[in-house]
């Protein structure tokens, strides 16, 4: 299909909004009733057709616009994008993968023309054409990490594997759910991953890690992740939690179907051929409630999912205090019916909400 | 999260390539290069990895890891060089007496253990003998990217030089070679001891001269992570033994010129791999129940863990007793 771009905003009158389209293609993050953690991972060699999963690099609706919002955040502060010295072949890794797949996924939108080093890169929802020699820096206008991600959406944390471990020695961060790339940079595994409750005395992290640095090349991994966050933001960042903190105060039962959003992360994992670093590009789909509780199968679920979660994830995903305004919203949507498992609406043979 | 849940098959995407040439070297290895079948470039590559080749040798897969040793800027070809080992299970054997210029086989995509740190200011890299390999790749990387570096390499003879003149005379200040026949050794105190800060040191060869290495520059007070090393083991012959698989409930015999890992796919069992030789870890396989004594070769798995007889990685390591039995 072709893309509509949409003219939205994550910021100030927050005008971002799904289509029917976008709201079907979600990326449900619950293939049950309840929600644990795991490590969740498979391969990402393609999915369904439209789904987020069919590409390598999504491009929807919201492209444009976010590409716009990253701007402005790097516009107020550049060390959103950091990359230590030894990790620029990394970045041209970044960049080639970036640029070969979405020229072959989505080649209406994105062009890639090679002639040896000499490379043309067309971006047409951005109005981009340029010319540039491959692994020389002073060709483009930023560094190759920062170029690529100003022109892809989701955030993008790129890994130096060294003995056995993985180092956060680069990245682009500013769509990210609470952390800082300026607070974690050079900081190991284990370091980055300290304040996530729970999940350490379960021996996930240890497993997480010994499967990362097995990732292949030609074998890119995939999972999800979610939290909740009020208002459409991308930027829900330590740096600006003043800005944006205080807004999880604003709900009420009048304003939360549309002001609450379930924000999801499609995390993928790719081994970069030229520098054996890891890169994480962190792509975040946001769904207002109140566009959520239309697929009846996912209204039903999301309530017994945020009714059951513990409390240290309730508190460690921001929502412990809005908890019971939730559940008082989306229990209008749960009738007690069962639902059928996996993630998908199943539109057609889920019945619609009882009342 | 399963969203779209698919299985894939251990150790896929493979690639297809034709032989597009066999170059003898010396009386005992020989460069293999490698075109992809269907035309299009090769995946570009980090100076230091390997591929595993897919032979299949009368009815019988063999996959033996090489590392790539040509530029990994090249796309156009990947290659390997290989050291006949007369007294091995045969893979390389079957390359040198069987593989020819317009042959197929399948490799897999580069995997690398054995990478540069990418932070060093400077690289110095030791090698024994055909442990030269992975030092062609990141001496044509380091070359495109300005890196600065210096090779102490160890060889028989002359003779037996694999590349070792080309070296020279294409790095004159950057290339050393010893040649154990003229009693040239490397001066590895006096090399550990001038190198500037930021320096990383790569041993590539047989286990002696690893070990002599990681030795000679801890007690010279190196770091750990300064000192990089890849011995690639080779699976050893070993008397045959019964393995009961308990998830695919059958019964296998292990031969004696095969590993546990080659008898466990032989019989048609997926089981995951990645170097195949006792490094990555990919293979684990939990022990259900032992009988005997087992044979540990692989680097992965700590003593403990060894002597706790609940793991066995399968690429190279064997067992001899009355009964084992693994869950796989």
């Amino acid at each position: 299909m072709t893309i509509q771009f949409n003219e939205e905003t994550f910021r100030d009158d927050y005008s971002f909004r799904n289509s029917d389209w976008a709201i079907r293609r979600f990326p449900f993050p619950f293939h049950e009733d309840s929600y644990m953690y795991s490590v969740n991972m498979e391969q990402h060699q393609g999915g369904p057709e439209e789904s987020v999963y069919e590409k390598r690099f999504d491009v929807d609706e919201h492209y444009v616009a976010e590409m716009q919002d990253r701007a402005l955040v790097l516009a107020e502060d550049p060390l959103r994008c950091q990359s230590l010295p030894h990790m620029t072949l990394a970045g041209w890794d970044t960049l080639e993968l970036i640029m070969v797949s979405k020229s072959e996924d989505s080649p209406d939108l994105f062009e890639l023309h090679r002639d040896g080093d000499r490379w043309r890169w067309i971006n047409k929802p951005m109005g981009i054409d340029h010319t540039f020699t491959f692994l020389d820096e002073t060709t483009l206008p930023c560094g190759p990490l920062e170029y690529i991600t100003r022109q892809a959406q989701g955030d993008f944390a790129v890994l130096d594997q060294r003995g056995d471990m993985l180092y956060m020695d680069a990245g682009m961060v500013t769509t990210q759910a609470d952390w800082s790339l300026d607070f974690d940079i050079g900081m190991d595994f284990f370091e980055w991953h300290a304040p996530v409750p729970l999940a350490n005395e379960m021996g996930i992290f240890k497993r997480a890690l010994k499967f990362l640095l097995n990732v292949r090349q030609g074998s890119p991994a995939r999972r999800l992740n979610w939290t909740m966050t009020v208002n459409p933001l991308l930027d829900t960042s330590p740096e600006n939690y003043h800005k944006w903190g205080v807004q999880k105060s604003s709900l009420t039962p009048a304003n939360i179907g549309a002001k609450q959003h379930l924000r999801v992360e499609l995390q993928t994992f790719y081994r970069l051929p030229r520098s054996n670093g890891l890169l994480f590009p962190i792509r975040c789909y946001l769904i207002a409630f109140q566009d959520l509780v239309t697929i009846p199968k996912w209204g039903r679920r999301l309530h017994r999912v945020v009714r059951d979660l513990p409390e240290e994830l309730a508190d460690y995903k921001g929502f412990i205090a809005n908890r019971p305004l939730m559940l008082d919203y989306l229990g209008q949507y749960d009738d007690g019916l069962p639902t059928s498992p996996g993630v998908w609406p199943d539109l057609e043979t889920e019945p619609p909400l009882q009342t | 999260m399963s969203a779209a849940p698919q299985k894939t098959k251990a150790g896929a995407e493979k690639i297809d390539v034709t032989v597009s040439a066999v170059v003898p070297l010396n009386e005992l290895v020989t460069r293999f290069e490698f075109r992809r079948t269907d035309g299009r470039p090769f995946p570009p590559f980090s100076a230091g990895a390997h591929t595993v080749v897919e032979m299949n040798d009368d009815g019988r897969t063999r996959l033996n890891p090489y590392s790539l040793m040509s530029d990994p800027a090249d796309t156009s070809t990947y290659a390997i060089s290989v050291r006949r080992d007369d007294q091995g299970r045969g893979g390389s054997l079957y390359l040198h007496t069987h593989v020819g210029v317009g042959d197929r086989l399948t490799l897999s995509y580069p995997v690398n253990l054995f990478p540069l740190d990418l932070r060093g200011r400077k690289h110095v890299f030791l090698a024994g003998g055909i442990g030269i390999t992975p030092f062609m790749a990141m001496i044509a990387h380091l070359d495109r990217m300005g890196g600065a570096w210096e090779l102490h390499y160890a060889c028989r003879s002359k003779a037996l030089g694999t590349y070792a003149e080309d070296l020279m005379q294409a790095h004159p200040t950057r290339a050393h070679v010893y040649y154990d026949d003229q009693n040239q050794r490397i001066a590895l105190e006096d090399l550990l001891d001038g190198q500037p800060l930021g320096t990383h040191v790569y041993v590539c060869g047989p286990k002696g001269m690893i070990d002599w290495v990681h030795t000679t520059a801890a007690a010279h007070g190196w770091p750990d992570e300064n000192v990089h090393s890849e011995e690639f083991l080779a699976p050893q012959p070993g008397t045959p033994f019964e393995v009961y698989l308990s998830r695919s409930d059958i019964t296998i015999q292990v031969g004696e010129s095969e590993s546990l890992l080659e008898a466990i796919e032989r019989c048609g069992v997926d089981a995951p791999f990645l170097c195949r030789g006792g490094a990555c870890g990919q293979c684990e396989t939990d022990v259900v129940e032992a009988e005997g004594t087992f044979e540990h070769r692989d680097h992965w798995l700590d003593d403990d863990e060894h002597a706790s007889g609940k793991k066995i990685m399968p690429c190279v390591s064997r067992f001899d007793g009355k009964k084992l039995v693994l869950d796989r």
